[in-house]
């Protein structure tokens, strides 16, 4: 496309100026100068406050020790090295830095391990073998991955908490008057369970991708030849899924490395610290300097990941099977083991599925947290007026009323409600906005650097991301007010991180759209606006909405990214479930959750019968 | 045609992606009820060169002029918008807006010009009757076949009243059956508006009976401009005459020889007078001869049938000689032959095609 929106010939002036002109005026090349000086705004802008505060002195480090001892005068925004000293070099290495990275890996590790194996055998059963009722199950698998992965931990908690740590028993310990370890209550252990549980939905998706495309005659190829069944699951076809079990790796790993709310839930009152939850209490303790070197680490450990992706599988992302006439995919007989395969993953999938939701549901009704019998069955979490009293007279979650008739949950809802619209929407624009130009100006340096810059807020982890709009947006930046505290703020910082995803989408969708159904309407006079709005967005209208609805969700469920920003003013579900939980009045928590959940299932189904998909669609949320 | 009436010139026009020269400073007259054909290998330059005349791609020099007017010329960084240079294009892909009826797909360029509803209602119906589609108006275009939807890009094109016609290989993504159908209904077509009309295509025989000229290209040059009869029976150089030819041309390379002052090129076994400035001093030439141009008598050159493809009216027969020189023959299915025969050739009178052998270009 070469016709810029304004008809340069009709333009006076020299022959130079003209194209300049006209070079400037191409639409893509309008909208991609935009999009720039957003983008830069929205990462740039944030990767350099994030090292510039991590170097510099601010108010709050008038207290630090290694301040106050040498008698150093701290003049904000003053170069320092004492974020890197404290963090790195000193008496508190141990605690702020090295521990909680050694419990990042461990967890990460973990959990990527249990995850890849859990999703890709359910992957090999669902695609590749005999066992009875597949399809259903791969629904049904896909579940964890379209709730958030809290609730599980919330979950865990409802069973295994035990009464050290003061507070009410969990399931187990009134159920057997035991209570559990320490070590089966909080820490790694349970935090890669949960985790894990919500995570192998990844492997499960790209690993099951990959064996749908594998033709069985490559198997059975090998067979003829005297291969035994393992030795064919060693020397065809573990290779070929090779590529998407790294891919699964990466993304898990990734993911894990920032995650926020389970490590909160399940290592905080162990004060079992991971990075990211040592972001956080070191934002909330004022010291932001400490807490951006530590989101540059994981930063940092991300981008290896992703970088070592591209480069050792990015080659060969996938195998394209070569085979000619037709595809066999004959599944693999289980034998007698059949329906033991079967009753196994229905079990795995009723208690590690199921379980959480009716667990978490149940708690709900408990008039007293912990105690299971039906007698302590009460509605006051969803119903109850405030100041209500349960049978014992005692005053049911302190004078709160339920969920339904509290006005702060509400007011909380809304927020979520219009936080979500409001980005979603936004998102999708942006999606389509940032396709036109990455897709349209192809091959040029501006295409290129909207590309790598809308996937730049992948590689920062959520937690990390909202630690940096905090520092950033804390003060007024040119002719932008001091956004902290404002629903704005919210808006932006998901928007930005929604880049990565919007992009994508937006740039798939652009790709559908032939350049030439663009340029026939060019033809007939058809200017940039109305070529937009009559040709390309009714073309790329059913992405556009399917990404609206899964970034609803997404937002809807967001927890770690907005932690760190949200204020009273603003709180959204997610970071009352938070504080609730934080505070020990799992009722009400568990209450909104389970609303959390219920939306995000309904948001899913919607899109699935709208696209005609299956649930397990939509990675990269 | 007119020629003493200049539709569409070209003038040094060039393209380049990158470091690739995709067209090399062509010169080309198009005039005005002209049915051109732009004929060569994917790759030659033609597809560019159409929608550098179209507008949609800009050119990286030269110039190119409509009615004498410059409506392009990278030097003065003059570009009229594709939509005021009076052109229609129906694309490879036909183009067609899926989310639009063919009403709606028809309609579009009339509402861009805001013309009055009875209006645009009026010249969509009239068109749809002129493509034989009435009936389909409300029907998208994956609700068509490939025939219908290629008439709906006609009548989308046709009713904007272009004065020029441009085609990007329209008829490729149809079977062969309908391809002969839409071919006389475009040749109609022409007949019926006389619209100036550049086409292109890589199939030889298309460009053959569509055409009033030729333009024959490859790797980004003009190889050839002429008729369809001048392509064909003085093919200007080796590209042309080998692209032109079906079954594949036979090509020899000939000694020149001279016999009491008469002058002969011997090839394949064959030994054919020739003037003698047609060759000057040359003692290699390059010769070509077309299937079709050989002729069966008792008396000639030995040859031995390899292989026998039938096509049902006629034959190709593949023979070879004894010293290895092989050739394909074309002929009717009276000339009864089979693998293992050997036949007597001769090459019919004045049907050899002569060539440098450094240039390539034609010398008789």
């Amino acid at each position: 496309m070469s016709s810029s929106v304004l008809d340069v010939t009709a333009v006076g002036g020299s022959p130079l100026l003209r194209r300049w002109i006209r070079n400037l005026t191409l639409p893509q090349r309008v909208i991609g100068i935009l999009l720039l000086l957003l983008l830069v705004f929205f990462v740039i802008m944030p990767a350099i406050n994030i090292v510039y505060t991590s170097l510099t002195f601010s108010l709050s480090d008038r207290r630090l020790p290694q301040v106050v001892d040498r008698g150093i005068e701290v003049v904000p925004g003053e170069f320092t090295t004492v974020h890197l000293e404290r963090v790195f070099w000193s008496k508190l290495t141990n605690k702020m830095f090295l521990i909680p990275l050694r419990n990042t890996l461990i967890i990460t590790l973990g959990l990527t391990a249990l995850s890849m194996l859990i999703g890709s055998s359910l992957a090999w059963l669902v695609v590749r073998s005999n066992m009875p009722w597949k399809r259903g199950i791969a629904n049904f698998a896909s579940i964890p991955y379209i709730i958030p992965s809290w609730p599980i931990a919330l979950a865990w908690i409802a069973v295994f908490k035990n009464t050290k740590l003061g507070g009410h028993p969990g399931w187990f310990q009134y159920m057997f008057h035991v209570p559990p370890p320490d070590w089966i209550s909080y820490g790694p252990l349970p935090i890669i369970i949960t985790l894990s549980l919500h995570y192998y939905a990844f492997s499960f998706i790209t690993v099951s991708g990959a064996l749908a495309s594998i033709d069985s005659r490559l198997e059975e190829t090998a067979e003829l030849m005297g291969a035994s069944k393992f030795t064919v699951m060693r020397k065809i076809t573990l290779p070929l899924v090779m590529p998407a079990l790294m891919s699964a790796f990466i993304l898990t790993f990734s993911k894990g490395i920032g995650t926020f709310g389970t490590p909160a839930f399940l290592g905080l009152p162990v004060r079992f610290f991971t990075l990211s939850t040592q972001v956080y209490s070191n934002v909330k303790n004022n010291l932001a300097g400490d807490a951006y070197l530590l989101a540059i680490v994981m930063i940092l450990i991300s981008s290896i990941t992703i970088y070592m992706n591209a480069k050792v599988i990015g080659a060969r992302k996938s195998f394209v099977t070569i085979s000619g006439k037709g595809f066999r995919a004959k599944p693999v007989d289980l034998g007698k083991f059949k329906w033991v395969m079967f009753g196994l993953v229905i079990l795995f999938l009723v208690i590690f599925v199921l379980g959480p939701l009716y667990i978490l549901s149940w708690q709900t009704f408990m008039e007293v947290d912990g105690d299971y019998s039906l007698r302590n069955f009460t509605l006051h979490y969803w119903i109850g007026p405030s100041g209500a009293t349960g049978s014992l007279g005692q005053l049911l979650g302190e004078g709160q009323a339920g969920i339904l008739r509290n006005s702060e949950v509400w007011f909380a809802a809304w927020n979520s409600i219009r936080l979500a619209l409001t980005v979603s929407t936004l998102a999708a624009i942006l999606g389509v906005l940032l396709g036109y130009a990455i897709v349209r100006g192809r091959g040029t340096g501006l295409s290129k650097a909207l590309d790598s810059l809308s996937f730049a807020p992948y590689v920062f982890p959520g937690i990390a991301f909202g630690a940096v709009y905090l520092g950033m947006f804390a003060k007024r930046i040119g002719p932008i007010p001091a956004l902290y505290g404002t629903f704005s703020l919210l808006v932006i910082v998901s928007l930005a991180k929604r880049l990565p995803f919007s992009s994508r989408t937006g740039t798939a969708a652009m790709l559908q759209v032939h350049k030439e159904l663009e340029e026939a309407g060019s033809l007939v006079g058809a200017g940039f606006f109305k070529r937009f709005m009559k040709i390309i967005f009714p073309l790329t209208k059913s992405g556009f909405m399917a990404g609206i609805l899964l970034s609803f969700i997404t937002t809807m469920r967001e927890l770690s990214l907005i932690v760190l920003l949200v204020t009273p003013s603003t709180k959204v579900l997610t970071s009352m479930i938070f504080r609730y939980t934080e505070g020990g009045y799992h009722q009400y928590g568990d209450a909104i959750t389970m609303f959390v959940v219920i939306i995000s299932l309904t948001g899913t189904l919607i899109i699935r019968k709208a696209q005609k998909t299956d649930l397990s669609k939509g990675i990269g949320g | 045609m007119d020629k003493n009436k200049v539709k569409i010139k070209l003038d040094k026009l060039r393209k380049e992606f990158g470091d690739v020269v995709a067209v090399k400073d062509i010169d080309l007259e198009i005039y005005e009820g002209d049915f051109l054909t732009l004929l060569g290998p994917s790759g030659c330059g033609k597809t560019t060169t159409l929608l550098a005349i179209s507008g949609l791609e800009e050119a990286s020099g030269g110039k190119i002029f409509i009615d004498g007017k410059l409506v392009f010329s990278k030097k003065d960084e003059i570009i009229v918008a594709p939509s005021k240079r009076n052109l229609g294009l129906i694309f490879q892909s036909y183009a067609l807006w899926p989310h639009m009826t063919v009403s709606e797909n028809i309609s579009f360029g009339l509402k861009v010009k805001k013309l009055p509803s009875e209006e645009v209602t009026q010249r969509v119906n009239d068109i749809l009757k002129d493509v034989q589609l009435d009936e389909y108006g409300e029907r998208y275009p994956s609700e068509l076949s490939g025939g219908q939807q290629q008439r709906v890009a006609i009548a989308r094109m046709l009713v904007n009243r272009p004065q020029i016609f441009l085609m990007d290989e329209p008829l490729s993504n149809l079977d062969a059956q309908l391809r002969m159908e839409m071919r006389s209904e475009l040749k109609q077509l022409h007949t019926k508006t006389k619209a100036t009309t550049i086409y292109v295509t890589h199939d030889q025989e298309e460009a053959m009976t569509l055409s009033t000229r030729i333009c024959v290209m490859n790797e980004g040059d003009i190889r050839q401009i002429g008729t369809p009869e001048e392509i064909y029976e003085k093919p200007a150089d080796v590209f042309v005459a080998g692209f032109i030819s079906n079954p594949k041309m036979n090509f020899f390379n000939g000694r020149v020889s001279k016999v009491n002052k008469k002058t002969f090129i011997d090839a394949g076994g064959f030994s054919i007078e020739v003037p003698e400035d047609v060759v000057g001093t040359r003692e290699e030439v390059r010769l070509a001869v077309r299937p079709e141009d050989f002729d069966i008598s008792g008396t000639g050159i030995s040859y031995t049938v390899q292989t026998r493809l039938p096509t049902g009216s006629s034959q190709i027969l593949m023979a070879e000689n004894q010293s290895g020189d092989n050739l394909t023959l074309f002929f009717s299915t009276e000339i009864s032959a089979k693998a293992g025969d050997v036949i007597k050739l001769s090459i019919k009178p004045g049907k050899i095609h002569i060539f440098d052998n450094e240039t390539s270009l034609r010398l008789n």
